[in-house]
């Protein structure tokens, strides 16, 4: 008996120690490239690449108007940075989770205290003279931008449903309910994908607003259908949204589906969410801090420092009037 | 460098790397300070979160070989904690110290985030070997396990900041106190088990 032979095997199955060391380096570099890959494509989950630009039709014959002496950000900043919680609570998200969102047809309903109360489809309202408006957009967030609106003055379809006396306040409501679309007409993206629900959004649905019926019917307050020359993008609101340019931006509500004249002051959305963060006028000022953020100084998008608030964002010779007499820390 | 720890290291400054690449093609979107600040604060905390998570791994799977990286993760965790601040420092206050005082009197979850911070500067600056020979193993442990209030700490801050939309800050949170419950639960645990060997 002799176990020679079969050591010799034995030893020829081993491993010769260059190859080990090959493979042993091979099986780190496969670790090395793997992870890095895997992290990378992780820190692009934070930070996706932009969304393709969304082409939207173009409106005609529109009138100027300035009021804003900046330059207005681009469309591609304008168009790519949005709060709309329906879609998303991260603002470089809304624009992809929005892309599908059906906005024809769509009628927006005017009742409550008025004496002709009626449905307006959106080809009526954008055959009114449109208007652009450049102004200022000022977050209760701390960033601004300046952007280039069309739209016409809300006091234009109120003069149409003629406000009864009774009526005090105007209350604005968009188009979900975190449960079955409001307004038969507004189609939802399909499957809903995309829509946030509200318990991760952190607020109730549909999302509401409100104004005193004298800031609903100032000339600077309008309804927004397009921006650049273009109708709306769906991440900013497609099709009719509210702007109110000395407020806060959460006031200037999107995707309106119904406007309704009331003699109390309307429940708002984020005072709903936090009555100590968000008052019913939330006025841009930069003398009343937000418990969370200094309001005093605000970064515009496109700049790296910050520049200070302007009060009513720039619009106290149009507006202080509407507030006075009233403690604007206390009704904030 | 043994090899994990230069997988660690190559791993860890991937997102920096990144951010920096997507900063110089003007790539961080419309609001770039920002996503940065967030970014650097997001993986201040995910490295806070993996350094406590070394020593729960061990002890339930036997993963030894982490304690080699631990060090590294934590002292990650210090560097994009830095860079957190000084970003906000730098843009959000134009490096004026006195409007971040202000600030940080005024604003609780600057405050918060601030404590966050300053609890890991000691941590960070006994991180040497020797430095855990001065102090002493059981003294630098016990100096260490800090790290438990500056990541509780680290969530509220996020916790705070956010708007009203609080996945992200949960998802820590959730992360922090199931760390922090496995430690206590072990804690108790080998403590009984040592109190009946005592008995015995």
């Amino acid at each position: 008996m002799t176990f020679e032979p079969e050591t010799m095997q034995e030893k020829e199955k081993i491993t010769p120690e260059h190859v080990y060391l090959n493979r042993r380096n091979f099986i780190r570099a496969g670790l090395v490239a793997g992870s890095t890959f895997a992290t990378g494509l992780a820190y692009r989950v934070f930070n996706p690449p932009p969304p393709k630009e969304i082409a939207t039709a173009e409106i005609k014959d529109v009138k100027t108007t300035v009021w804003a002496a900046e330059k207005p950000n681009s469309f591609e900043e304008i168009t790519s940075y949005n709060n709309f919680y329906e879609f998303s609570t991260s603002k470089t998200e809304v624009a992809r989770a929005a892309a599908d969102f059906v906005t024809r047809p769509w009628t927006i309903e005017v009742g409550g205290l008025v004496d002709r109360p009626r449905v307006f489809a959106i080809d009526e309202l954008l055959s009114f003279q449109q208007e652009e408006r450049v102004y200022r957009f000022r977050c209760v967030e701390g960033w601004s931008m300046v952007i280039p609106w069309i739209g016409f003055p809300v006091r234009r379809i109120l003069d149409e449903v003629v406000p009864t006396s009774e009526a005090k306040y105007v209350a604005f409501e968009t188009f979900y309910d975190g449960k079955t679309g409001m307004n038969p007409d507004v189609k939802l993206p399909e499957g809903r994908n995309g829509m946030q629900s509200s318990l991760f959004a952190g607020i109730d649905f549909p999302y509401v607003e409100g104004l005193r019926l004298d800031e609903a019917m100032h000339d600077l307050t309008i309804i927004a259908t397009g921006l650049y020359g273009k109708q709306l993008p769906n991440q900013n609101g497609a099709p009719v949204r509210l702007v109110v340019p000395w407020k806060y931006g959460f006031k200037s509500i999107k995707s309106v589906v119904r406007i309704t004249l009331t003699d109390r002051e309307p429940p708002t959305t984020w005072n709903i969410a936090s009555p100590t963060e968000y008052g019913f006028y939330s006025n841009v000022n930069p003398n009343v801090a937000h418990p969370r953020w200094s309001q005093a100084t605000e970064r515009r998008i496109g700049e790296f420092g910050t520049r200070p608030t302007l009060l009513f964002n720039g619009y106290e010779d149009q507006v202080a009037h509407l507030y006075d007499g009233m403690d604007l820390r206390k009704k904030f | 460098m043994t090899f994990e720890k230069l997988l660690v290291f190559i791993n860890a400054i991937v997102p920096l790397a990144l951010l920096a690449y997507d900063g110089w093609t003007q790539r961080l979107g419309a609001n770039p300070v920002e996503f940065f600040l967030r970014t650097t604060g997001v993986l201040a905390l995910i490295f806070l979160v993996l350094s406590l998570a070394v020593t729960p791994l061990r002890k339930m799977f036997g993963w030894n070989q982490l304690i080699k990286v631990r060090r590294m993760l934590g002292l990650f965790a210090f560097f994009y904690a830095s860079i957190h601040l000084l970003t906000y420092s730098a843009f959000d206050k134009g490096g004026d110290v006195p409007a971040i005082a202000i600030d940080v009197w005024d604003r609780p979850f600057i405050a918060v985030g601030m404590t966050a911070f300053m609890i890991l500067v000691p941590l960070a600056v006994t991180s040497t070997n020797k430095m855990i020979k001065r102090l002493g193993g059981k003294r630098w442990a016990r100096l260490h396990k800090l790290a438990y209030a500056a990541a509780t700490l680290g969530v509220t801050h996020f916790w705070m900041l956010v708007k009203s939309d609080v996945t992200y800050p949960a998802l820590f949170g959730i992360a922090v106190a199931a760390l922090l419950g496995y430690r206590i639960y072990a804690a108790n645990y080998s403590a009984g088990a040592q109190g009946s060997r005592s008995a015995g």
